[in-house]
């Protein structure tokens, strides 16, 4: 029979208690939901994993509960296909619903976890290769390798992190809740993130993502992404954006995925705006943005292409609910 | 480490012992003989080794024999009609060109099995998101999308003659 992946133990925890007890008996154990990012990692050799633990079976992880005010609990085990359709997320939380309808294609998005899609690795040109193709380049700062080929003078990788789900959420101020070793901890989603494609997640030895809380909210959301290819491509540059009423005006909040090794949370577009929004506004909506995200040659496509990409995204989701809210005024 | 593997594929119960790395596409290949299962791109991209997993469309290539513990798979085998007769989708696929070199076709009839359940008479639309994650390099798409429209109305007219009959 083939053998495909290298040998490992798989665990199935069914609390958190076992879970924490699976963490300390096994800390080398990668963490496993769908299987979607992990596996096909596995398969290339960029992973080592001599156990795995299965997060699926544990409780209340794959639901969606509404909180007091209008907040809401998403369990980390939904499937992307779940938070599709969630009814939930309808109306001015949708962002979070478009950008899970627009990863991958059908079957993946059945499969693949809204934690993992969080959690994934970060992906590069020079590291989603086989095994043969990485030793041929002398491997790489992310994985068995000593340069960066993308940046081969600067000391950090700079595989870039392309999780559709975490724009939108971040631009909906979401927090995410972490089960360790010493209990629950709450965390701001964009604090999750390190700017470091080889250790990009600032968990805890022994922590898991469990769920994302959505604060209230009562505005327009949307998530929009330029890809190659449909149903195949990672995003050349994702946004989500969220527009909310304010005292004295309209506050927009945006956050890029697909250019750095981390969501970028764009600062400096936060004062009370005025709808509709002013060519001016736009022009500094493009500015910001083009200016806080740094896309390197980490895929086939040119950095600049992405940074432009971003902006041009940023500007039309801005322009798009800005002229929502005026049509619903 | 090793366990046993229990679930109900293409309708019958069946237990295995499976190793916790072994993936579902070569369980179904190797130990289950269902090779319409097609070993593909190998990395979760092209749709060939698409399985239903609890009547939902998995790319059996990146998920593990172990995960569908109790789950209900279904192949391309268990799609086919009574003493394996073409489904209707099959036919479609058959009398509409929407084979040619045919190594797609499985995963293909799976979405579309899938879409079908679902949706009686989909649009080009529901259609084309619902194929959007199964390659073919030869038809073009056009004369498979035709295929499922055709096996959609046939037995959208099916279902209507037996109601009427």
């Amino acid at each position: 029979m083939t053998e495909a992946l290298a040998d490992f133990t798989l665990h199935r925890p069914e609390s958190l208690e076992s879970l924490a007890i699976l963490r300390r008996a096994v800390p080398e154990a990668r963490l496993i939901a769908g299987g979607t990012d992990l596996l096909p990692n596995l398969r290339r050799g960029l992973v080592d994993a001599p156990a795995l633990i299965d997060l699926t079976a544990l409780p209340d992880f794959a639901e969606i509960e509404p909180l007091a005010q209008g907040a809401l609990r998403l369990g980390a085990g939904l499937r992307l296909a779940d938070l599709a359709r969630a009814p939930e997320l309808a109306g001015p939380r949708q962002a979070v619903a478009e950008a899970a309808r627009g990863v991958a294609g059908p079957a993946h998005r059945n499969a693949a976890t809204l934690g993992g899609n969080l959690c994934q690795d970060t992906r590069c040109l020079y590291y989603n290769q086989s095994d043969w193709w990485r030793a041929a380049n002398g491997y790489c700062l992310k994985y068995r390798g000593d340069t960066c080929h993308v940046a081969p003078q600067g000391k950090r990788c700079r595989a870039a992190f392309a999780s559709d789900l975490a724009a939108p959420l971040i631009a909906l101020g979401a927090e995410v809740a972490l089960a360790g070793p010493v209990g629950e901890r709450r965390l701001p989603l964009a604090d999750l993130y390190r700017d470091d494609g080889a250790d990009h997640l600032a968990l805890a030895p022994g922590e898991v993502l469990i769920a994302v809380h959505l604060p209230p909210f009562a505005g327009l959301s949307a998530y929009e992404k330029a890809r190659q290819r449909r149903a195949i491509d990672f995003p050349i540059a994702g946004v989500g954006a969220a527009l909310a009423r304010v005292t004295g005006g309209w506050r927009l909040s945006l956050a890029v995925t697909g250019t750095d090794s981390r969501p970028v949370a764009i600062a400096g577009i936060d004062d009370a705006l005025d709808l509709p929004l002013s060519d001016d506004m736009l022009a500094r909506i493009d500015k910001a943005v083009q200016k806080q995200v740094t896309p390197m040659r980490s895929t086939m496509i040119s950095s600049h292409y992405r940074r432009l990409a971003a902006s041009a995204l940023a500007r039309r989701l801005a322009q798009r609910l800005a002229e929502q809210a005026r049509d619903a005024r | 480490m090793t366990r046993i593997l229990r679930l109900t594929l293409n309708g019958r119960a069946r237990a295995d012992a499976v190793a916790d790395n072994l993936l579902l596409i070569d369980y179904l290949r190797d130990a289950a003989r269902l090779t319409s299962v097609k070993q593909g791109c190998d990395g979760g991209e092209c749709g060939a080794c698409l399985v239903l997993v609890d009547g939902s469309p998995r790319p059996a290539c990146i998920t593990l024999a172990a995960q569908c513990e109790g789950a209900k798979v279904e192949t391309l085998e268990g799609l086919s009609g009574p003493g394996g007769a073409l489904s209707p989708l099959q036919r479609a696929f058959h009398e509409r060109l929407g084979a040619q070199c045919g190594f797609c076709t499985p995963g293909m009839v799976v979405s579309a099995t899938a879409l079908l359940r679902k949706t009686k008479r989909p649009d080009e639309g529901a259609i084309r998101a619902a194929l959007e994650g199964n390659l073919c390099r030869c038809t073009g798409y056009v004369k498979i999308i035709d295929a499922v429209q055709t096996a959609a109305a046939e037995m959208a007219a099916d279902q209507t003659a037996e109601a009427a009959g």
